[in-house]
Order: structure tokens, then sequence, then C-alpha cells
């Protein structure tokens, strides 16, 4: 039972970071249906500037959950700036071009963003110190759920609800509705697409931002690869739900999560990547609406 | 003055942006912190003057591709000139054969494997460009195909002994098979969906040969594969690698010959047709199944035998070499040779390959150019650097047509 706790408390963790990270990939589908393959990147840009923060700020001898606070502040900061900024230089160029210029454009920006990481930075990996402590009412229960664990979930639940509220009730978020359900008629209707689609970059990549920096505290050492694999497995998440589809990527992100956990549990460890990757061909496969989507119409 | 203003916006919004992965670089470890100021300045100057250049490109795209000579007249590109004069395009043609073929003789066995490695990605270039280029379905998964080639050599030649030239049907075979395997699920799928589940296709190939010790022998890789012999006869390195070589060019000129005669074939223009619209391809009455498969097998067949040739030439592979990286490293060459033009696609293989090797010190910026040329060429030159002509028929106007 202990076990099967520890492995369920381990996927809603694992589930909760792609869920942070497959929100952008299914806002930026939803609205100019791109599958942004460089959002993984502003994930592992997210977790460096948080290191580097970390590292200035523990010279100069702050606590940690101070620097914890910078440095989620500082990494939403910095990865909405890139985020803003790739949309603009790779992206916004190529709208009205054919389908698969974006999305060439948008791998050559992920192999672009790794390599400026690897060159401005170190291709080896490095430490990341832990930035949130034990907590001393988690000790009873420290080995089936982690301190840095239940921050992990919490903050991911609390932004969950705010994206949800904001989506909702705000009119940048009817806005971004609008836009993607028609991106024609919305502009026709007065709203300013290109702020609305510049937003939807900028509030991906925070979600990102703070998905990097939480599971560098929690996993210990950061590596400019960390964005890639991330990346595949939210999309996964995405499309598992629905791609384009907000709850669908909560949901999704939550089953993949628990498939990766209780397979690796029960199953082998070995192949933790290949259960994520089955599962994205069988649903792309037999579902390919995912589980919340809608299914595509095709027009002629 | 408008100008300078922007540019100026541009240096101090990516020196902010890039601030703190240039500039800081920490040790938590020692809890040392270091400043590289003047890497700040670098990017402030490169920004300044790239925003400039951006613009000017953006304004010259937004004019249209009416290129035209300071007298009017339009600017005929340098090929279509060259196409349009055969005498010459004849002569250059042997030219450059006459140079491949005497290539190892004058050059060293390492310049000749350089050259081997560039043709085996023009190979794979152009197997790759059927199915992208062609039929316009994004695969990044090809590394797999070249993968199952190179391990159909290896493993068989590790554990039954048997030669390259038993080996090269039989890896392309087991790419072809692959191909058919991954095509038949997909069928349904386009576009992006595609691209993730080969993608993913791709990667779970890697992950089962790295973890699958007994059939593959994991991350160690296979080694002491045998060189190919010229009739049962062993070379040394320097005869095998020459020989390797010829062989290459062999298979280059097969590619080139096989794909081009299928281009202008009635599955070749199937593929286009799938490309432009698929829709409207099938309501022409294309069998869509029929059609995709051909694409998938047949560009898999040439990644087999490009790998049989690859786990030849270095005797030695493992999955490492058979990463995403790779994928999108063939991909590229596609993108910036110019999607469906053989010309193109072998041009970029020689120049992705051969400037790295020739520029050392261009080499640490490889990959971080791929990524950008790949963004840029997106931008300004979609059609890559050698546009695919479309066969075209011409009415002559004769008397005739015109009584």
């Amino acid at each position: 039972m202990e076990y099967f706790l520890e492995l369920f408390f381990g996927g809603l963790t694992r589930g909760s970071i792609y869920a942070l990270i497959a929100l952008g990939y299914t806002m930026v589908y939803g609205i100019i249906e791109l599958i942004n393959f460089a959002h993984g990147e502003i994930y592992m840009i997210g977790a460096f500037t948080g290191l580097i923060v970390a590292g200035v700020l523990t010279a100069m001898g702050f606590p940690a959950l101070a620097i914890l606070a910078v440095a989620l502040v500082v990494a939403v900061v910095y990865c909405s700036a890139y985020g803003y900024t790739m949309e603009k230089i790779a992206y916004k160029p190529l709208r009205g071009a054919n389908r698969l210029s974006p999305l060439i454009s948008a791998i050559g920006m992920s192999i672009f963003l790794q390599n400026y990481v690897l060159l401005a930075q170190t291709p080896n990996f490095l430490p990341f110190p832990n930035l949130i402590g034990e907590f001393e009412f988690m000790e009873d229960y420290a080995h089936i759920l982690g301190s840095a664990n239940l921050v992990i979930i919490l903050v991911t639940a609390a932004a969950m609800v705010a994206l949800t509220l904001f989506i909702k009730y705000t009119r940048m978020g009817r806005a971004m509705r609008a836009t993607a359900q028609n991106r024609k008629m919305a502009m026709l209707l007065g709203v300013n697409v290109d702020a609305v689609i510049s937003l939807t970059f900028i509030i991906g990549s925070s979600l990102a931002a703070i998905g990097g920096v939480l599971i560098a505290c929690h996993t210990g050492q950061i590596n400019i690869t960390i964005g890639f694999i991330a990346g595949i497995k939210a999309f996964t998440a995405a499309v598992l739900g629905g791609v384009g589809s907000i709850p669908g990527a909560m949901l999704g992100a939550l089953v993949l999560g628990f498939t990766e956990s209780f397979a690796t549990g029960y199953i082998s460890s070995d192949y933790e990547d290949v259960f994520a990757f089955g599962l994205l061909v069988l649903i792309l496969i037999f579902r390919p609406s995912g589980l919340l989507g809608k299914a595509p119409t095709q027009k002629v | 003055m408008e100008g300078f203003k922007k540019s100026l916006l541009a240096c101090i919004w990516f020196m902010f942006l890039t601030f703190p992965l240039v500039v800081i670089r920490v040790d938590t470890a020692e809890k040392t912190v270091q400043w590289r100021w003047m890497h700040m300045l670098w990017v402030g100057l490169g920004a300044f003057l790239l925003s400039y250049v951006w613009r000017f490109m953006l304004k010259r795209k937004a004019m249209g591709r009416s290129a035209t000579n300071p007298d009017g007249t339009p600017v005929v590109p340098f090929l279509q000139r060259l196409s349009a004069n055969p005498p010459l395009a004849r002569s250059i043609m042997a030219v450059i054969a006459i140079g491949a073929l005497v290539f190892p003789w004058l050059f060293s066995t390492y310049q000749t494997n350089i050259m081997i490695s560039a043709m085996i990605y023009i190979v794979l270039g152009l197997g790759l460009n059927i199915v992208v280029g062609l039929s316009g379905q994004l695969v990044l998964g090809y590394a797999a195909f070249y993968a199952a080639g190179a391990y159909s050599y290896a493993l068989l030649n590790h554990h039954f002994g048997l030669g390259f030239w038993t080996a090269l049907p039989l890896g392309a075979g087991a790419a072809a098979l692959c191909g058919i395997i991954l095509g038949i699920p997909v069928l349904r799928l386009r576009g992006d969906y595609l691209a993730i589940v080969t993608l993913g296709f791709g990667e779970i190939v890697r992950l089962v040969l790295e973890n699958w010790n007994e059939f593959s022998m994991g991350p160690s890789g296979v080694s002491g594969i045998s060189r190919p012999g010229l009739f049962s006869v062993e070379l040394s390195v320097d005869g095998a690698t020459t020989y390797i070589y010829y062989l290459m060019i062999g298979l280059v000129a097969l590619t080139i010959f096989v794909i081009n005669r299928l281009k202008n074939s009635r599955i070749g223009r199937a593929w286009l047709a799938l490309r432009e619209d698929e829709i409207a391809c099938v309501a022409m009455g294309v069998d869509r199944m029929k059609t995709k498969l051909t694409a998938f097998a047949l560009g898999a067949t040439w990644a087999g035998m490009a790998g049989v040739v690859f786990a030849a030439k270095t005797t030695f592979i493992n999955p490492a070499s058979f990463t995403f990286m790779e994928s999108a490293m063939i991909l590229a060459i596609v993108v910036l040779g110019g999607m469906g033009s053989i010309l193109g696609v072998s041009l970029a293989a020689l120049l992705i390959l051969l400037l790295p090797e020739y520029l050392r010190a261009f080499s640490e910026y490889r990959m971080l150019l791929f990524g950008a040329t790949m963004v840029l060429f997106m931008v300004f030159r979609p059609q890559g650097l050698v546009s695919s002509e479309r066969q075209r028929y011409e009415f002559k106007e004769t008397k005739e047509s015109q009584g």
C-alpha cells in the first residue's frame, strides 16, 4: 500500500510538471495551430535562469525560500521574454505560409536555443540546489510524499486555478477564446489578434518557467537536454487530453504521469520513456482527437 | 533615424534577454559567480547590426520576389540559365564527375572518409526528400530507418558472418519493412500529428536498441563489423576506404537516377498531388494508402542502404549515432536544399557536412547555426537553396495551332 501511495504521489508530481508545460503547447496550438517545438527549450531556459539566480543569491547569503521566490519570478520574466521574442522572430513572419514551414522553423528554434545555452553555459550536468528543503510537519510522510513534491503539486494546482479563472472571466481571456474559435472573425470584431497571440506565448512560457524551476529543485540537476524530453512528454500529455483543450491538457498530463509512475514502478524502469512514447503513438492512432478534444472537421 | 531607434531597441532588448545566460556563470558547488561582461557587449553589437539586416530582408520579402536587373528585365536564376544551355550543363556535369572519380587518388584517406560521410548524407537527404519533399509527409524519425539498415548489417555480420553485398539488400529490405510498419498505422494522420508520431517512433527504436542488451548489445553498440571485401579479397584500410568511396559514388548516382525517374512517373505525380492537397488528390482517384506507403517504404529503403554503408565504413555502431539530432540534421539538409529538389538536397548535404570539417573554428557553432539557418530559411526562402522545378508542358505556337 505504501509503495502504491509513493507511486501515486510520484505520478501526481510528474503529472503536475507535465501539465505546466503541456498548457503552453495546448494554448498555442489552440490559437495558431502550431506545435511549438521550442516550448521544451523555454522550460530548460527557465531551469537555467533559476539556477543562475540561485547561484548569485546563495553567494550573497539569502535564505532558501526567499531565493526560490526570486528565482521563480526572474525565471517567469525571462521565459516570457524569450517566448515573446521567439514568436516575433520565428512564427509571426510565417503566418499564412503552409503548414510545414512554421513547424520546421520551430524545430530550428529548438536546436538554436539548446545550443545557445550549451555555448553560453555548459554541456555538462549542473547540480541544482534544493531550495525547497524539508518541512517539519511532513517528516512522518516523507517516505511517501517529499516536501518538494508537495510544493510542486500545490503550486501547479494554484497555477491551474488562476489560469482557468483568467480564461473564463477576464476580457483578455474571452479574446483568447474567441481567437481560438475563429481568428478571422475575432479580428473582424475588433480583437487585437497579435496581442492575443503574444499573450498566449507569454502565459505558456511563464508556466513552463515555473515548471522548470520546480522540477530542477526536485531532481537536483539540470542539463541542456532536459527540455527536449520534457517537451515531448508534455506534448504527449497535450495530445492525450485533446490538443487545444485546456482541461484536456491537465487531465492528459495526470494520466501520463500516473502511467509512467506505475509502469516504471511495477514493470521496468529501463523503458520509462518507451511507455510515454508508446502511449502517444497509440492515442494518436486510435483517438487522434484525444480524451476531451473535439474531432476536427475537415474543410475543403 | 527611425531605423537607428529600432536597432537600438533591439540591441537593448537582446542585451536584457541574454543577460543571465550569457553574462553570469555560477558554480553551485564552489558557490562562486563569474561575470562575463564582454559577452554582453558582443550580443548588443550583434543585435544592433543584425536588426538592420533583419528589417532589410523583411522589406525585400514584403516587396515580393520581383527581382529585376537595373534595366528592368527580370533576373533569370543561374540554374535556369544553365538548364537552358544543355552543352554548358553537360560539361559542368562532366567536370564534377571526373573530379569525383579522381578524388581518392589526389587526397588523403582522411579526406576521402569525409567525402564518404558527405555522400552518405546525400543519400539520406535524397531518401528523406521522397517522404518530406515529394509526398509532403513530415517524418521526424528518419534516423530509425538509418539505424535499421546499420543494425541489420552489424548484427547479421556479427552473428552469421554475412558479407556486405548480401547485407545491402537485406538492410534496405529491413528498413523498407520498418517504413511500412510505421506507415500503416499513421495513414490517417497528417501534418503535425504525423511528425510527432514519427518522432516518437524514432525515439522508441533508439531506446529499444539502447536497452535490449541481448538483441543489440545495448549502449556499447556493435564493434568489429567487417569492411566490404572485393571479390573475397581482404583490402587494407586505405584500400577499403577507396572501395567504399567508389561504392558510394555508385549509390549516389543510382539514387539520383532512380529519384529522377520516380519524380515524373505516375507514382511521383501522385506524391506531388498528395503533398499539394490530400483531399483533392483522393478525389481525383489517387489511392492514398498505396501512395503513402510507397513513399514511406522507398524513403526508408535509401536510409537502410545508407545505414549499411555507414556500418561498413565505421566498423562500429551504437545507438548514440541515431538520435533525434540525426533526424533533425537530415531534415535540415532537405529543407535547406529545397524540398523536392535533387540538386539542392545534394548541395545542402555537401555544405552541411563539409563546412564544419574545413572551418574548424566554425564547428563549435555548427548546431547553433543550423538552427538559426532553418528558421531564417523558413522565413525568407521557404523554397530552399534550389527551388524544385515542376514539370511544365510547353505549348509551342505553330501556324497550325493558330490557324
